[in-house]
């Protein structure tokens, strides 16, 4: 794909494209993994017990957040990081198309070895 | 989240019926809809070309892996692989199995295909934007619900 088909691609796809790059890195998931238990985070909750430094989380914060996947709330001065299950949400109606491309499949099996 | 698909259906057929119409490549070509160029062999690659309406321009491809007669047909293949420019060779595959049980009224048929989990994120979304006709009410729901919440 070139350059301007990628761009394009990722604006018609409404940002998908970032959601499943952003999911493709173990720091970012174990992020997602602190975050999805329901409750914001702060930056220092999430570097606590991490080896990686202050600016590395936030780094990482910036990409699950170009990709939705998590939303910054203030809470009064500081700042809060919230997850939003929709963009995986997505993901899994990926799977659910391919499984109903399945069951068309299967149903035409079956009337061909019934039959 | 489940990077799998598991389904199960029982078909009212023998399991030698249904082995012939899973593995004999003649006959997989007319229901599953794609004209292969030769028989299934363990180890080798299946190639042919999509009779389903509308993907006719689209290459089969898949390499057996498994040929336990009556009991068990396997394969890798590349799902989603529709775009013709895109050379899909060097990415993961998912492992698509047909298993056969023998049942009272004829034939269990449990299919698995699993490994999407390894599926690079570009190709998962273009299945979002494949539009055939069933599809077509589907990414609408997609669209609204995203649009809704942005």
């Amino acid at each position: 794909m070139s350059q301007k088909n990628r761009k394009k691609a990722i604006a018609s796809g409404r940002g998908r494209a970032l959601v499943f790059a952003a999911l493709g890195d173990d720091t970012r998931l174990l992020l997602i993994a602190k975050l999805c238990s329901g409750q914001p985070h702060s930056i220092s909750e999430l570097t606590e017990g991490s080896k990686l430094t202050r600016q590395a989380i936030t780094k990482h914060l910036r990409v699950l957040q170009g990709a939705g996947i998590v939303h910054g709330v203030r809470a009064g001065r500081e700042r809060r990081f919230r997850f939003d299950p929709e963009p995986m949400q997505d993901l899994k109606q990926y799977l659910n198309t391919i499984s109903e491309q399945w069951d068309q499949a299967l149903a035409r099996l079956k009337s061909f070895v019934e039959d | 989240m489940s990077d799998r698909i598991e389904k199960r259906i029982e078909l009212k057929a023998p399991v030698s019926r249904v082995w012939r119409a899973l593995t004999d490549y003649r006959e997989f070509g007319e229901w599953f809809r794609v004209k292969l160029d030769g028989p299934f062999v363990a180890g080798q690659v299946s190639r042919g070309q999509i009779t389903y309406p509308g993907y006719e321009h689209l290459k089969w491809e898949a390499v057996v892996q498994k040929l336990e007669p009556e009991r068990l047909f396997s394969f890798t293949w590349h799902p989603y692989a529709v775009d013709p420019k895109v050379d899909y060779s060097k990415e993961p595959q998912t492992l698509v199995e047909f298993k056969l049980e023998k049942t009272p009224t004829g034939t269990r048929l449990l299919l698995t295909e699993s490994g999407f989990d390894r599926i690079p994120a570009a190709r998962r979304m273009e299945a979002f934007r494949m539009n055939d006709g069933g599809w077509t009410e589907q990414m609408k729901n997609i669209e609204r619900h995203v649009t809704e919440k942005s």
